[in-house]
């Protein structure tokens, strides 16, 4: 416990640092807080619950479409803000901006939560693969609508609102980061103290075994939508971050963005170990930092690397990098092994 | 609807027929993939990348002078080359896995195919023009391109050479013993690895087909691949696996959907309404589903 408290202070300080320590990287440290809170809330339902979805994508871009809907729309004529495809027609002042944001942020989380909470029930019944698809056209589907429609910019985009002139030229990256890192930092507050409760126990209960779940009384319905629904807040809150920071909405290019975004936090949370509260935190921030290499010095073969790279993870290395260091060190994780276990697995290997 | 059936007829009876045209494609892409899921237990992703694939064949051959037609003949036999490398790659190491491993290999192959074609054939919607001219019916007011017929039929022919292979060779008995049970089949000397990979192989010759087909009636583009797998799997969700008569209603049934969706709603809402559809019907399976679910299995 007094270790981890150690490290739990380690990594807050060395948080709220970065963005001094490091002033080039501020973009993409916040990139990276909203890739972990994607992962690790992902992680919820696809590696503790069992239920793999493809379609968590649609919360963070309702979040993102809502988040800038409501910061604009609380000040300016949301349609007219649209057509003019973000020409300064119409500026916030800096008032407005924090206001609309904070207002935004809040109906980023909670419609997405509710919107779980009304489709869980009929959507979380599937099983299996049947979930996976129709998790994946739900996404789909949720992109190619919004790009017909009219108000929030159709095919040609939503400019998000330009952040405000206040202080120096680095408030905006500061503004970002720190909004980004707090949502990280709740984000695994609440992951933590969900993981340490029963709730857990019963999703990995879901996860083994759905129906003797079921035969043993508990409802398993309902702790799947209210999973699904803790998903949906804290994508919806990335999202609606992922807004501002990005600054540009397009329907498929960023907010359903089901080929990149979509893939990636479930490709994070496997390759840093599914079902562990650290591994998907890992898995992005390798991934990170090896899709930064890649996107930079391999520009135009991205696309062909993620695919080789999903193939290679999904085929030899499924466990993720948490489930092999627990095959190698089982002792750091709680488990006991029996001397006798460990000498029959050295003369098997 | 029947607004539309009493004071515009002709416009009904050019979406049905447009409708169950176009749905004969689509059922020839998912009797592919209703055979891999049988056979394999494999849900392959890249189904609509393979389709694709198959296009761009025909279009090279109509660059090239040649008439495109002829990639029916040559898309499939390049095609199964094609899906056995996948296969010999891929596939063959997922097989026995978890389905939703199979899901996220086949959506990344599907994504590498994407890059790959667009950097191979270019980001422009093609067409290979094939040149069949139209027929007109009905006093000009329902026009029924020739070419649209020609892969109709041409589909048709491909689905029944399919199935009397698939009852009658030695191969075809043996996909179907594998799909029944494939350990029994493997003890009374059906090499299954061999099956498999004939499985995967026969299944993106026919997307070959099909993407042949697609580019000379419509259009095609390297990113256009995963609507076609979708369609695919509503079909064969909603057919069962191994009911032939079933994917071709079912075909037909969501090509007229889709032509009627397009004059109703707008082109621009086309394939989210199949993607919609989709999980309309899973939906509406499940419930169906939970009142028969009685038992623990």
């Amino acid at each position: 416990m007094n270790k981890n408290f150690i490290l739990y202070a380690v990594i807050l300080i060395f948080g709220l640092a970065a963005p001094f320590l490091f002033p080039a990287f501020k973009v993409q440290l916040s990139i990276l807080c909203v890739l972990i809170v994607l992962a690790t809330t992902w992680n919820i339902q696809g590696g503790e619950m069992g239920y793999n979805s493809f379609g968590n994508i649609l919360f963070y871009g309702l979040g993102m479409y809502l988040c800038a809907s409501v910061q604009v729309g609380m000040f300016f004529p949301l349609a007219e803000w649209t057509e003019s495809g973000g020409e300064k027609t119409f500026v916030h002042t800096p008032t407005q901006f924090f206001q609309g944001m904070a207002v935004g942020l809040v109906v980023a989380a909670l419609v997405p939560t509710i919107v779980a909470g009304l489709i869980g029930y009929s959507i979380l019944g599937l099983r299996g693969h049947y979930f996976a698809i129709c998790t994946l056209g739900l996404g789909v589907a949720a992109g190619e609508i919004s790009g017909g429609i009219e108000i929030i910019g159709a095919g040609q985009g939503f400019t998000t609102p330009p952040f405000p002139n206040v202080g120096s030229l680095e408030a905006r990256g500061e503004f970002f980061y720190f909004l980004s890192f707090f949502t990280l930092v709740l984000t695994f507050i609440a992951v933590r103290s969900i993981y340490s409760t029963r709730f857990k126990l019963i999703l990995n209960a879901i996860r083994d075994n759905e129906d003797k779940a079921e035969a043993m009384g508990i409802e398993t319905m309902k702790y799947k939508i209210i999973g699904w629904m803790i998903s949906a807040f804290f994508c919806g809150l990335a999202g609606g971050i992922m807004g501002g920071l990005v600054g540009y909405i397009d329907s498929t290019d960023v907010a359903f963005d089901g080929r990149e975004m979509g893939v990636f936090m479930v490709l994070m949370a496997i390759l840093g170990g599914k079902g562990t509260l650290w591994g998907p935190i890992i898995g992005a921030t390798i991934f990170h930092i090896f899709k930064e290499g890649f996107w930079t010095f391999f520009l135009g073969w991205q696309y062909v690397a993620l695919g080789v790279l999903i193939v290679v993870i999904v085929i030899y290395f499924p466990e993720g990098i948490m489930g092999w260091l627990r095959e190698k060190y089982p002792e750091r994780f709680g488990e006991v092994v029996d001397e006798k276990d460990r000498k029959a697995q050295v003369e098997l290997k | 609807m029947d607004f539309l059936v009493f004071q515009y007829p002709m416009i009904t009876l050019q979406a049905c027929l447009d409708g169950i045209l176009l749905g004969v494609l689509f059922a020839l892409i998912a009797y592919g993939m209703a055979l891999q899921w049988g056979v394999m237990n494999i849900i392959n992703i890249a189904q609509g990348d393979l389709v694709i694939l198959g296009g761009y064949i025909a279009y090279f051959m109509y660059l090239y002078g040649i008439h495109p037609a002829w990639g029916v003949i040559v898309a499939p036999v390049i095609m199964y080359f094609v899906g056995i490398a996948i296969y010999k790659l891929v596939i063959n190491k997922v097989v026995d896995r978890d389905l939703f491993i199979s899901i996220l290999a086949t959506f990344g192959i599907s994504i590498l195919f994407m890059q790959l074609m667009n950097f191979a054939f270019g980001a422009d919607v093609v067409l290979a023009n094939s040149g069949y001219g139209t027929t007109m019916l009905f006093d000009n007011n329902v026009v029924l391109p020739n070419s649209k017929i020609f892969s109709a039929f041409i589909s048709i022919v491909f689905a029944i050479c399919l199935v009397i292979y698939m009852k009658k060779s030695k191969l075809g008995r043996a996909i179907r013993a594998t799909a029944q049970n494939a350990r029994a089949a493997k003890i009374l000397g059906v090499d299954t690895e061999k099956v498999y990979a004939a499985t995967f192989g026969i299944n993106a010759a026919l997307c070959g087909v099909a993407g042949a087909l697609i580019s000379i009636t419509f259009t095609i583009h390297p990113y256009m691949g995963l609507p076609y797998t979708i369609r695919s799997f509503m079909i064969v969700i909603v057919a069962g696996l191994g009911n032939l008569p079933g994917v071709a209603m079912s075909g037909m049934g969501l090509g007229v959907f889709e032509e009627f969706a397009d004059y109703i709603l707008g082109t621009e809402f086309r394939i989210g309404s199949v993607f919609l559809l989709l999980v309309l019907i899973l939906v509406y399976r499940r419930f169906k589903l939970s009142r028969k679910r009685e038992y623990l299995k």
